[in-house]
């Protein structure tokens, strides 16, 4: 066997390469930050799958994520972690074995837990930024609630079919409630495959920007139509 | 007239954009009303680009923008 070859030559070379195609559209000194940050994906889902899979390639340094769910078959048209031969897995622990996979120089804290009052501040706690995947108004509104007492931005994004939307929601600007006011309820619970890809997108892209000190527009909403390709920009 | 902008799910049936005569209502809740929206079906209601509430006045010329609440994932 030569040495060129060898497993371990090849692995050091997959390092040294690995993010090679971020440069250009971030400079040295923004991988090496993003290396240093910490962040939360609140949710395995739809969106906390691709959230996660975009965070682990670009090279964030530690990455934490929560969700108390298993895989169902009706999980399959949309969620990146989910195939048949995994329904009933925790999503959490599938997303950490997708995290060694993928890339083991991340570090990765899956927690098998629904996020909740009990548990949100620790989960939270030393974070630079929380991405928002959850499924429902109220674990939303926690999950914020706790991020403002904390003083830790909150990136949000959220489907439905054919929509999505994110923002940037920073420390005590209401945001939440201005999206989410008393009374509203989630009528439906539809969802394409590109839908939660596309929102995750957003959200990353908002993620990096913030991560790396660059130009965000806090208080503002990203509304995504892709039925009719219109986006607007709210508030 | 007042215009009214449908978002996402609400231009079903409804369309993109409608035109209702201002001296018909008084308020953004009567235009949902005239429109069958319930109130809990609206997430985001802003006049004129601005974040509204049902009670708030409307009037000639306000362009009124509609968004259901959107929060799967």
């Amino acid at each position: 066997m030569s040495f060129r070859s060898s497993p371990r030559w090849a692995v050091a070379e997959t390092m040294e390469k690995r993010y090679i195609r971020n440069l250009g559209a971030l400079s040295e000194e923004e991988c090496s930050l993003l290396q240093k940050k910490t962040v939360l994906v609140a949710g395995c889902g739809g969106l906390g799958g691709y959230l996660i899979e975009m965070l682990l390639r670009l090279g964030v340094g530690e990455i934490r994520t929560a969700d108390g769910d298993r895989f169902e078959a009706s999980n399959l048209n949309r969620q990146l972690l989910s195939s048949p031969a995994l329904l009933g897995r925790s999503k959490a622990e599938i997303a950490a074995e997708r995290a060694a996979a993928v890339n083991p120089d991340v570090r990765f804290l899956a927690v098998p837990e629904f996020i909740t009052e009990a548990n949100v501040m620790r989960l939270i706690q030393g974070c630079d930024a929380v991405l928002d995947a959850l499924d429902n108004i109220a674990s939303r509104k926690l999950l914020a609630k706790a991020c403002a007492e904390a003083r830790i931005p909150l990136i949000h994004g959220a489907i439905c079919g054919w929509s999505a939307q994110a923002a940037v929601v920073l420390p005590g600007d209401g945001m939440m409630d201005r999206i989410y006011p008393k009374g509203a309820a989630l009528k439906s619970k539809a969802s394409l495959s590109f839908t939660p890809p596309f929102c995750a997108a957003l959200q990353t892209a908002l993620c990096v920007r913030l991560l790396t000190g660059r130009e965000i527009e806090a208080g503002k909403l990203y509304v995504a139509d892709l039925l009719d390709m219109e986006m607007e920009r709210l508030f | 007239m007042i215009e009214v902008r449908f978002f996402a799910t609400l231009r079903q049936g409804r369309g993109k954009v409608a035109e209702i005569d201002a001296e018909e209502i008084s308020t953004a809740g009567e235009l949902l009303r005239r429109f069958d929206i319930p109130a809990e079906e609206v997430s985001i209601l802003l006049i004129n680009g601005f974040h509204s509430k049902p009670e708030d006045p409307v009037k000639d010329g306000d362009v009124v923008s509609l968004f259901p609440p959107v929060g799967g994932g």
